[in-house]
């Protein structure tokens, strides 16, 4: 064969031609900028428009941002600073520099204690000691002022790590105790900490004795016993009802209708004997400290836990073929949705009180978390009904003709699922809700922005906004960004799931 | 388990309410009927008590009493010595106004950015990824005033605008952007002017008219008329033509400073501007996420099978994709525009007099009529979430999907 | 496993709903160890966090006075950010022991509304603040003027009113707290800035250039600051009442917190002062506190004249003068009722 081609042709090439390099324009970063930046005159134009436009904005924004001042005691300082360098504009990042403490906790107190002890133990021993300062019987101006001087000595990141361990021990806690809803692959058994966390998460925040939490962590395990253990003997509703009674036995005072006072609710008794045995716990912390970007989390996360139970039964009741029912939640749902939050906010806050028996008194913390727990429950409701229509009938029917009835059906077998598909539609949820936390400033609770307000009546930073707008800005995208990319990797990972 | 296949013989018994499916969900129903019921009248009976401790009844007459405040933005004639009513009723219509205008915006600007994120231009499409999570992941109370401090910091003052100051009107000394507001020129009404309007209503008119004919004769014989310049020009020249013919009946009032602030023309205040700008912007990122996600929802075989038509690019968005694409996008588009309604109640931060300010705020507030107002108030965005929803399930039955 | 989280949050709910209001408000404080004082959620001189999240203001002072009398102790104050809307109906509700929050007293919010106000500790008026270079001398020249006003308070109401009868046209810009008040005026956003004296001073005191601003001279309405308790319970108005009658006679005698506990060991010439200081009678135990109350109370936030020139005082950056709330002895009007 190759005989015959050398004679037939005058050369023919033995070896392979190196591929030649492409045209310049062809390849490297040449060949991307025309493809994706210049690939029609308009696309130029666009990309022309947008380089001035990111120009013009950051040749603002950026010497503003980087020529920020850092040390200062307060914003007439910082314009002397910037007039003796002489900038043209320059942002007083000292205010968040002194105050991010206070916009992540607002006036939660840190545990001065510990601090003592830890840091400042030589001036506390020349102060007379632990009693004498932190004691019953201290001097409580001398404490205020003995405090004050060992903050302004310690530094700002001591007291982030070692003042507020207890609101920092219970978010790592949440963290843990989400973790096993959100990833299917860790152990099932991390769900019983799910559970109790509920309980360490109040301890912790709250305070007060210990057994508190404990006992009505007990008393609902005890209830909940009562039922099972009746139910097994004399049937599921003898069961039920059995622990209903047992429920209000220990919580509340049932008898209180008919008069009768004294030993019923149980808890308390149980709470002041154990108290009195062994008295164990952390200081008690009101409500009323409870601020800035913490008191976000607080609400956001709870709202969104204690939603999904009712979001459940309202989007299972949206579904049940019984009209009164439905009827119920479809105008339960469509009223929460109809109306703005910062109404039921205000409803929260002007008239709760007026709908609860004479006499009882929440503290507007709990009053904002109870309205936006109904809250999101109606949205929570609605997501999961996506989810239930997105289960193929098939399952419904597989589960009929199982012969399971209908709350075995759920639990086994159509809830499991529609809940899993639920999910990122639950972090979108929570991601809205948490964005929607901010609103409490105008009921008057310390949210960051609230906080914000707080920091600009001082004398001292009177007048400044935009470093503390973009402060909090930053902080809420930070959460919600990560939360949002979260829910869209679920998404993916789901869909693979069921196609 | 029970055998339900051998349905009982002798008659009703009692357990039959509790274990025999036919009659259980009307127990169910019962019991929660009663316990709706309870509920209810525990609640009424509970605020009645507490109200008689507070020494205070629930009455309506207090929104017949003068309110003596005053409000900025009013769209009907209102002063300080009208009703407590009437100011909601300001409220209620400032309200409706920066939720229509949001909504408009909005969507511009939303299907704007949504398309342009799945523009080929890498630093476009990115821009616009960006603009849409800096937009959605940070809450809209912050948005509204940061926008709002912009919109007061940056716009210059009226009093910059005398001579010698470094500010001027722009679009030949009509329009001045001030940190007030906007001023821009006013319409007088004069004798002739109503024939104005009603040529060129009669001519928009016209047009649908036009365009239906141009579209049933394209069907019928395949030909297309001109049909963009016929309305563009049906659109001007009538109603530009009688206006002159009439003797140039309508004028503009144009802003003047004087005083302390610009008279004449009208006033778009700054926090209606900063409001409906950051309503807008929040909103448009949701709605760019919709329309992108509308667009992708339609599957690649249908431009495909649009071109192996000889179907024009423009055509196949026109007449293949986007029909198709409404049907995704069009429902999570008005649910977000319920959202924008329900959001412009924190019109509260920039001062923008809207129902909960005047009714759910300063009313409330003067009057310590705080049960009332809030009900009023609710019941005023329920009503206006349900007139919405109303419309997206007329378009959900509209467009869905013939199943065989 | 969800139900159960529900439950617990409900049980919580339970056990915190169980306080009785039953008790009085004085029982109630005690058992609780700390006085729950409504206050502004920022207002310089009056109340402001610093760094630490301690409150200090002139306000707060007399919260902290009114905790000193029934607690003994200046610190024992939860201070309850309120905003202008919310705060007679946490008053009202309980959520708050008492209102101090530049709450001005009138015949509704006395009567309809359901609450008492208890003395006046300051009193203040109306006013207007214009940029100096406008050339604006009166109010009466603010025809057609640009006007920030703080939404929910009695200014709202003055403001129409005072327009109207002068006949004059204005544009209300309504703000909702006085921080945004500050930054619209500070814009231009607003030619004119109203509010409360005091507060216009204390918000002028802050300004970059102090002499760019005036205040007018007109006052367009009396404005008397309070603390507000709920109406019924008149104990414990009596004990907040008399606090602030206590700090003013304090004053008028001389007594401060320096030199009180000395005044405070025997019985001096002054027997109204041997009352006050529980040194003679047993005024304390009438009011249910001790003798030495209002001794504690001295000894811990001073006399009326120390709080105001602490906080807002004309060597303060507030700056304000004394006025009308000099003692009735040196013209003003704070007089304290005698102690017999």
């Amino acid at each position: 064969m190759s005989d015959t081609h050398a004679q037939s042709a005058a050369f023919v090439r033995r070896e392979m031609v190196p591929p030649a390099a492409p045209p310049p324009g062809e390849v490297g970063p040449l060949r991307w900028v025309r493809e994706n930046l210049m690939s029609s005159w308009f696309n130029a134009i666009l990309t022309v428009v947008s380089l001035y436009l990111i120009f013009m904005i950051l040749s603002d924004i950026l010497p503003w941002t980087l020529n920020g001042i850092w040390n200062a005691g307060s914003l007439s300082e910082c314009r002397e600073i910037r007039n003796a360098r002489e900038l043209e504009s320059a942002a007083c990042w000292a205010v968040i520099n002194e105050r991010w403490l206070q916009l992540l906790f607002g006036f939660y107190p840190t545990d001065d204690r510990l601090l003592a002890s830890w840091f400042y133990a030589e001036e506390l021993a020349a102060a007379g000691g632990m009693e004498a300062v932190f004691g019953l019987a201290a001097d409580s101006t001398a404490r205020i002022e003995f405090v004050g001087e060992m903050k302004r000595s310690l530094g700002n990141l001591t007291l982030f790590f070692f003042g507020y361990w207890r609101p920092l021990l219970a978010l790592v806690l949440l963290v843990v105790a989400v973790a096993p809803v959100l990833y299917g692959s860790l152990p099932r058994k991390m769900l019983l900490f799910s559970l109790a966390y509920p309980f360490i998460a109040v301890f912790l925040l709250w305070g007060g004795s210990v057994w508190g939490p404990v006992t009505v962590a007990a008393g609902l395990v005890a209830a909940i016993l009562v039922g099972r253990v009746v139910g097994g003997l004399w049937g599921m509703l003898i069961g039920l009802l059995s622990a209903i009674a047992a429920f209000l036995f220990i919580f509340f005072n049932p008898l209180g209708i008919i008069g009768v006072q004294g030993l019923f609710p149980i808890l308390p008794h149980v709470v002041g004997m154990l108290d009195q045995i062994m008295p164990i716990g952390l200081p008690a912390i009101d409500s009323d400290d409870f601020g800035g970007f913490m008191l976000a989390i607080i609400i956001g996360t709870s709202g969104i836990v204690l939603s999904l139970p009712l979001g459940i039964v309202l989007a299972l009741g949206r579904q049940s073929d019984m009209p009164l029912i439905r009827w119920i939640c479809v105008s339960f749902i469509e009223v929460i949705r109809g109306v703005p939050l910062i109404v039921w906010l205000f409803t929260a806050s002007l008239l709760l009180n007026y709908f609860l028996p004479p006499g009882t008194d929440f503290d507007l913390l709990l009053r904002v978390i109870i309205m936006v727990t109904l809250f999101a429950s109606a949205y929570l409701a609605e997501v999961i009904r996506g989810g239930l229509a997105a289960l193929p009938k098939g399952q419904y029917e597989a589960a009929d003709s199982l012969g399971l009835d209908y709350w075995k059906s759920m639990q086994l077998v159509i809830l499991p699922q529609a809940l899993k598909i639920s999910i990122p539609g639950i972090v979108n949820t929570f991601i809205g809700l948490f964005k929607d936390t901010t609103l409490v400033v105008f009921i008057g609770l310390r949210d960051p922005l609230g906080l914000t307000n707080a920091i600009r009546a001082t004398g001292e930073w009177n007048g400044i906004y935009w470093e503390l707008y973009i402060f909090v800005a930053l902080l809420f995208f930070t959460f919600c960004f990560f939360m949002s990319r979260y829910s869209m990797y679920l998404e993916r990972k789901l869909a693979t799931d069921h196609r | 388990m029970a055998d339900i296949t051998d349905a009982p013989r002798d008659g009703f018994r009692l357990s039959q309410l509790l274990y025999d499916a036919r009659y259980r969900s009307m127990t169910i129903q019962v019991i929660a009927a009663i316990l709706l019921m309870l509920m209810l009248v525990e609640l009424v009976d509970n605020a009645v008590t507490n109200l008689a401790a507070l020494g205070k009844d629930i009455r309506f007459s207090f929104l017949w009493s003068t309110s003596g405040y005053d409000i900025n933005q009013r769209l009907i004639p209102y002063t300080s010595q009208d009703t407590h009513a009437r100011a909601a009723l300001v409220g209620i219509l400032n309200t409706l106004l920066v939720a229509f205008l949001g909504c408009i915006l909005a969507t511009v600007i939303g299907v704007l950015a949504g398309v342009m994120r799945l523009s080929k231009n890498w630093l476009v499409a990115r821009i616009m990824t960006f603009y849409v999570e800096a937009m959605r992941n940070t809450p809209l109370l912050i948005w509204i005033l940061i926008v709002f401090a912009v919109m007061t910091e940056a716009t210059p003052q009226p009093r910059e605008f005398r001579e010698g100051g470094g500010a001027s009107m722009i679009l030949w000394d009509s329009v001045a952007i001030s940190n007030r507001g906007v001023f821009i020129p006013k319409p007088v009404w004069a004798e002739g002017s109503g024939l104005v309007v009603a040529v060129f209503l009669l001519s928009i008119a016209g047009i649908f008219v036009l365009r239906r004919f141009a579209r049933k004769q394209q069907e019928q014989t395949g030909k297309q008329l001109p049909v963009f310049w016929i309305s563009l020009g049906l659109f001007f020249v009538p109603a530009l033509l009688t206006f002159f013919v009439m003797g140039r009946p309508i004028s503009l009032e144009m802003p003047e400073l004087g005083g302390f602030n610009f008279t004449g023309g009208v006033q778009i205040r700054n926090s209606f501007i900063a409001l409906w700008l950051a309503l807008a912007l929040y909103t448009s990122a949701f709605i760019a996420e919709i329309v992108r996600s509308g667009i992708l929802a339609v599957s690649k075989g249908q431009t495909e099978a649009a071109f192996a038509l000889g179907i024009q690019p423009n055509r196949t968005m026109q007449l293949i994709i986007l029909p198709q694409a409404l049907r995704v996008i069009v429902p999570p588009l008005i649910s977000q525009y319920l959202n924008l309604t329900k959001n412009s109640s924190l019109a509260i931060a920039v001062g923008y007099m809207d129902v909960r300010s005047t009714l759910g705020g300063i009313t409330i507030n003067q009057t310590g009529r705080e049960l009332e107002g809030m009900l009023l108030l609710g019941i005023f965005y329920l009503i206006t979430s349900l007139i919405i929803s109303a419309f997206m399930n007329l378009y959900n039955s509209s467009v869905k999907l013939k199943e065989r | 496993m969800k139900k159960s989280v529900f439950f617990g949050a409900l049980a919580i709910a339970g056990l915190t709903a169980g306080v009785a209001t039953a008790q009085s408000t004085l029982e109630q404080v005690q058992e609780r160890g700390t006085l729950q004082c409504g206050s502004n959620e920022g207002l310089a001189g009056f109340a402001a966090p610093d760094a630490n999240g301690n409150w200090e203001g002139f306000d707060v002072a007399l919260c902290r006075a009114i905790a000193t009398a029934v607690l003994g102790d200046p610190q024992a104050v939860e201070f309850v950010p309120l905003t202008s809307q919310t705060r007679f109906t946490a008053l009202a509700a309980g959520e708050v022991d008492v209102l101090v929050r530049n709450s001005t007293w009138t015949f509704s919010r006395d009567t309809d509304l359901g609450l008492d106000f208890k003395g006046v500790n300051y009193y203040d008026g109306q006013a207007f603040m214009v940029r100096s270079d406008l050339g604006v001398s009166s109010a009466l020249e603010l025809d057609g003027a640009t006007v920030c006003i703080q939404t929910g308070t009695t200014t709202e109401l003055n403001l129409a009113d005072f327009f109207r009868v002068n006949n004059m046209s204005y544009e209300p810009v309504p703000v909702a707290t006085n921080a945004e008040g500050q930054q619209q005026y500070l814009a231009g956003a607003c030619d004119v800035y109203t509010t409360d004296m005091s507060a216009l001073a204390a918000t002028r005191a802050t300004f970059e250039n102090v002499d760019e601003h005036v205040i007018l001279p007109e006052i367009v309405s009396k404005e008397p600051l309070g603390p507000v308790v709920r109406h019924g319970d008149n104990e414990w108005g009596d004990i907040v009442g008399w606090t602030l009658m206590g700090l003013v006679a304090a004053e008028e005698f001389g007594v401060t917190s320096a030199n009180v506990r000395e005044l405070a060991e025997a019985p001096t010439d002054n027997p109204q002062l041997n009352r006050m200081l529980g040194t003679s009678g047993d005024f304390g135990p009438m009011i249910g506190l001790s003798n030495d109350w209002l001794v504690n109370v001295i000894a811990a936030v001073g006399n009326y004249g120390e709080i105001f020139e602490e906080n807002i005082g004309e060597n303060t950056p507030v700056g304000l003068a004394r006025g009308l709330n000099a003692l009735w002895t040196e013209g003003g009007l704070q007089y304290a009722m005698p102690f017999n």
